[in-house]
């Protein structure tokens, strides 16, 4: 086949690419949804804003994957590739409209609403122009941004995207703001146009000024901080111990929720992280000991059993204890399980766990599907912790427990005998491990920092339903560390933020969340394994394996040979 | 392996031994119990069986593509549940239509034919995609690496199957010829059943005349005994793995017809819980092993069914139903301790 014909026929390839990707998106729900709340008031909602991106997105693609840049040839495919994705949409308007198909009946979201949002409110003449020039616009942005050389066009890459987080996290910024600052960059819902340019504009030109002359402030510190390490560093812990501690009262009881529950999100996660990421095993029943660290808060301590009538604090070493002797009794059954048996074993047992709860069974023990409400406050002196801003610290206190945990074992036998499993157990065991011990240990450690996460959730929440404790949470810990990073403690800290603070802030997403946790997790596993703020060792292990996979398969089946 | 085993648990050999001699012995005494109160008549004990079978025929059906997949890339396809889910949810369209212009009572047998190809086809289609565009690129990477891409990809098909269609409980039309009983040997027994149960074996016998007698299904064989060797061979080993996924697609299509024509109902989260099961259904048999899943499948659904009113009801559990899926879960857990190879297995579950 002639080259020429070749490019024609991926372009095309491309455009029903983005057609198909907004169509769905479109279908599924995410724009009529999103457009609820404005991105440029009056201009663009954030559910147009979700179409141009991805069509610019796959422009960008296009063009990076020309072998000979130029700027026609870009702007012609990044043309080609909005027209496409444009005229998809309006098909589906007027598929939409067709009343004989029928399409709503079948596509809950294929609504009048969609049909308002994809034609901006202007009918379907006027609509349709705007929705195709505006696609093409976007997919040509698109492909110019990957062409524009150096600094330009990462810049603009950049800030484009900046903006884009600025204007969705709208709602954060009113609450810290003065009113009259406020008003000015921001309409009700969203920037309003004077704003926007000018956030967009200015986060251009510090990224450029930054990448011109970014250099000689990274020296200078570079050189002040070799010349007093200790003193550098001494200094940032101060400065981050401060914001940590001061954080609560800066931003206010409804953020310190949702900071609460990062926080809760980051404990399991560090446990995970060391089930997962350190012994690489993948347990996905994690939330069973999340549950009975719960639950032994709540039976202990609330009143309505009337079975026992402890403290929190007398309670809280007894969670973590029956979260391990789950972990331990977990653990010992599977063994000699490799991965993806390990996986659904895990995730029977953390459903037999919620079946029990649930069951009439033990009602007279753990309140059955009602339950339990009434569980202990903890109490601090002479204060009860009870609002978000005190139970901040509370969790903070557990996260630097976790992390002291976590980091300590890293670095210690225990934690070198862990990756050595993670990377080859038959290996492992060659050198003298004792896998039994080893692994009882990753599940007993992992479980009892769960357990401890388990325990401050139900006395922070007061009340708990076994309905809070499905196999979602499981997927959720898995997707936070996963993201952020298997095996590293910044990326749990990171991965928390972006998926559970994310989805807490933008109730918009929190409707789609799972569905953009599967996407990440597979998106995450075939372009960037290694996470968002991978462990350096780590990263180095993943490249290395990819490169070698190829070189070493004979004695990977020889191996396997002599297993059986 | 022997060896390896006593010199490496053997205190968790006691430990475990013992966790299955109990457990053999509650089943017992449980079972004894019941039967000797006699709390339940013949008629109810047959009700009970045949819905077991007709339950695990679906089972073995779902099984059957988790033996495939892992036969030939040794690994779990944990988004399966999802290829079982999303036929009997396209079927669902289709059917109501058909049911609007009364299509189901003038031709049922045609309907039904229409309603189990389109979601056949459905299932596949996403089978083959899922492995495409999931699993393919991902062939050589590290262990935990596809797993936890399936894991993301079964999550990302049901809330994007619920975002498509919504999240409400679908409930499939009825068809006439379908309802009623018929009297076997005095013991009048519901019509869906016994077709479910018939038409499941129909397919399996299908399936595994396919896997002996044609040439794809010798290549499907020999790329599960050894991918390089059958690549020499000349197989193609891409178009052998994707067909394979395929063929697990279509059995997952038609079990999750004959799913909601037994339980009348489909929404996003269906496969889950199934899925758990047909995967137990695999190992209990011997996954990587046909013949393994249609056993483990009939057996696992027995049990199930007969399970709670036999044994926890004996044990003086109350609402003995409501624990059916941990009857399931459990049996996975033993098995895989006692017997991880499977019934008829070939293959170790432990680390290959």
């Amino acid at each position: 086949m002639e080259n020429r014909h070749f490019w024609q026929l991926e372009v095309v390839n491309l455009g029903w690419l983005a057609g198909i990707l907004v169509v769905l998106l479109s279908l599924v729900g995410m724009v009529a949804s999103f457009s609820k709340r404005g991105f440029i008031s009056g201009v663009m909602s954030e559910g147009q804003l979700l179409i141009f991106l991805t069509v610019a997105l796959i422009g960008f693609v296009a063009a990076k994957k020309m072998e000979r840049q130029s700027v026609l040839k870009v702007v012609l495919w990044g043309g080609i590739i909005g027209f496409m994705a444009g005229l998809s949409l309006i098909v589906l308007v007027l598929l939409t409209g067709f009343k004989p198909l029928g399409l709503r009946s079948m596509f809950l979201n294929a609504s009048p609403r969609l049909v308002k949002v994809l034609t901006f409110g202007k009918g379907q003449g006027a609509g349709f122009l705007y929705l195709l020039l505006l696609n093409v616009l976007s997919g040509i942005f698109g492909g110019l941004v990957a062409v524009i050389p150096g600094i330009w066009g990462s810049a603009l890459a950049n800030s484009s995207l900046l903006t884009v987080l600025i204007g969705l996290l709208t709602d954060i910024w009113k609450t810290f703001l003065p009113r009259g600052i406020a008003k000015f960059f921001f309409a009700n819902r969203g920037f309003n146009v004077t704003g926007f340019l000018i956030i967009f504009f200015f986060i251009l030109a510090f990224l450029i000024f930054w990448s011109l002359y970014g250099e000689n402030v990274k020296t200078g510190y570079g050189r002040v901080a070799s010349r007093q390490p200790k003193e550098v560093k001494i200094t940032w812990w101060v400065i981050s111990l401060v914001i940590l501690l001061l954080l609560p009262r800066l931003v206010g009881s409804y953020l310190s929720e949702v900071l609460d529950l990062v926080g809760i999100y980051i404990i399991m996660g560090l446990g995970l992280n060391i089930v997962v990421g350190f012994a690489g095993l993948l347990d996905l029943g994690y939330v069973a000991f999340f549950a009975i660290g719960a639950y032994t808060m709540g039976v202990f301590t609330s009143p309505e059993l009337g079975l026992f009538h402890l403290t929190f604090w007398e309670t809280l070493p007894l969670s973590i204890l029956f979260a391990v002797l789950a972990g331990v009794l977990l653990g010992i059954p599977v063994l000699g399980m490799r991965g993806d048996y390990l996986a659904i074993v895990t995730m029977g047992f953390g459903e037999i766990i919620r079946l029990l709860v649930l069951s009439d069974a033990l009602k007279s023990l753990l309140g059955g599907a009602q339950g339990l409400v009434g569980i202990a406050r903890p109490v601090v002196g002479h204060i009860v912790v009870k609002d978000p801003p005190q139970f901040y610290y509370l969790i903070l206190a557990g996260i630097f427990i976790a992390w002291y945990v976590a980091s300590a074992l890293k670095d210690s036998k225990l934690g070198r005998a862990w990756m050595a499993l993670r990377e080859d157990e038959d290996v492992a065991q060659a050198m003298g491990i004792n896998l039994v011990s080893i692994k009882l240990l990753a599940f007993a450690t992992g479980a009892a920092l769960s357990g401890l996460s388990g325990a401050i959730f139900a006395a922070k929440l007061n009340s708990m339903v076994p309905h809070s404790f499905t196999i979602l949470i499981s997927i959720y810990v898995l997707s936070l560390i996963i993201v952020g990073g298997v095996g590293s403690l910044p990326g749990v800290v990171v991965g928390a933020l972006a998926l559970i603070g994310t989805p807490e802030l933008l109730r918009e997403f929190a409707e789609y969340r799972m569905m953009i946790y599967g996407a990440v997790l597979v998106g995450m596993m075939l372009y960037k394994p290694e996470g968002l703020w991978p462990e350096p060792a780590r990263r180095r292990e993943l490249r290395r394996e990819e490169e070698d996979e190829s070189a070493i398969t004979i004695p990977a089946q020889v191996s396997m040979g002599d297993e059986a | 392996m022997w060896q390896k085993l006593k010199s490496r648990m053997t205190g968790m050999t006691i430990v475990m031994w013992t966790i299955g001699i109990v457990t053999v012995g509650l089943i017992i005494y449980g079972s004894a119990v019941t039967l000797i109160s006699g709390k339940y008549t013949l008629k109810q004990w047959v009700d009970f069986l045949i819905f077991g079978l007709a339950q695990g025929g679906i089972y073995a059906l779902i099984a059957l593509g988790y033996t495939q997949v892992y036969g030939v890339l040794k690994m779990i396809n944990f988004a399966h549940s999802e290829v079982f889910m999303s036929g009997p949810m396209i079927g669902y369209f289709v059917a109501t239509d058909l049911y609007r212009f009364n299509f189901i009572d003038t031709h049922p047998y045609l309907s039904i034919l229409i309603v189990l190809i389109v979601a056949m086809f459905i299932s596949m289609s996403v089978a083959v995609i899922l492995e495409r565009i999931a699993y393919r690129p991902l062939r050589n990477a590290p262990r935990l690496v596809p797993l936890i891409t399936a894991i993301g990809a079964s999550f990302f098909l049901q809330y994007f199957f619920k975002g498509l269609f919504g999240s409400n409980i679908k409930v499939y039309p009825d068809w006439k010829i379908f309802l009623g009983k018929w009297v076997i040997f005095g013991q009048p027994i519901l019509k869906i059943q016994i077709i479910v149960f018939i038409a499941a074996m129909l397919l399996m016998a299908g399936l595994f005349s396919f896997m002996q007698r044609t040439k794809t299904g010798k290549a499907i064989r020999a790329v599960s005994e050894d991918k390089d060797a059958a690549a020499l061979m000349g197989i193609d080993v891409d178009h052998t793995i994707s067909f394979s996924f395929a063929l697990g697609g279509i059995m997952a299509g038609a079990g999750g017809v004959f799913y909601a024509l037994l339980y009348k109902q489909v929404f996003f989260l269906m496969g889950f819980v199934p899925g758990i099961k047909a995967f137990t259904a695999a190992v209990l048999g011997g996954i990587g092993n046909v013949p393994g899943a249609m056993l483990g499948g009939m057996f696992l659904g027995l049990f199930e069914a007969l399970g709670p009113n036999l044994f926890l009801d004996g044990l003086g559990i109350p609402s003995p139903y409501q624990l059916k899926d941990v009857i399931a879960f459990s049996v996975l857990v033993l098995v895989l301790i006692f017997r991880p190879t499977g019934i008829l297995g070939e293959r170790l579950a432990k680390r290959a």
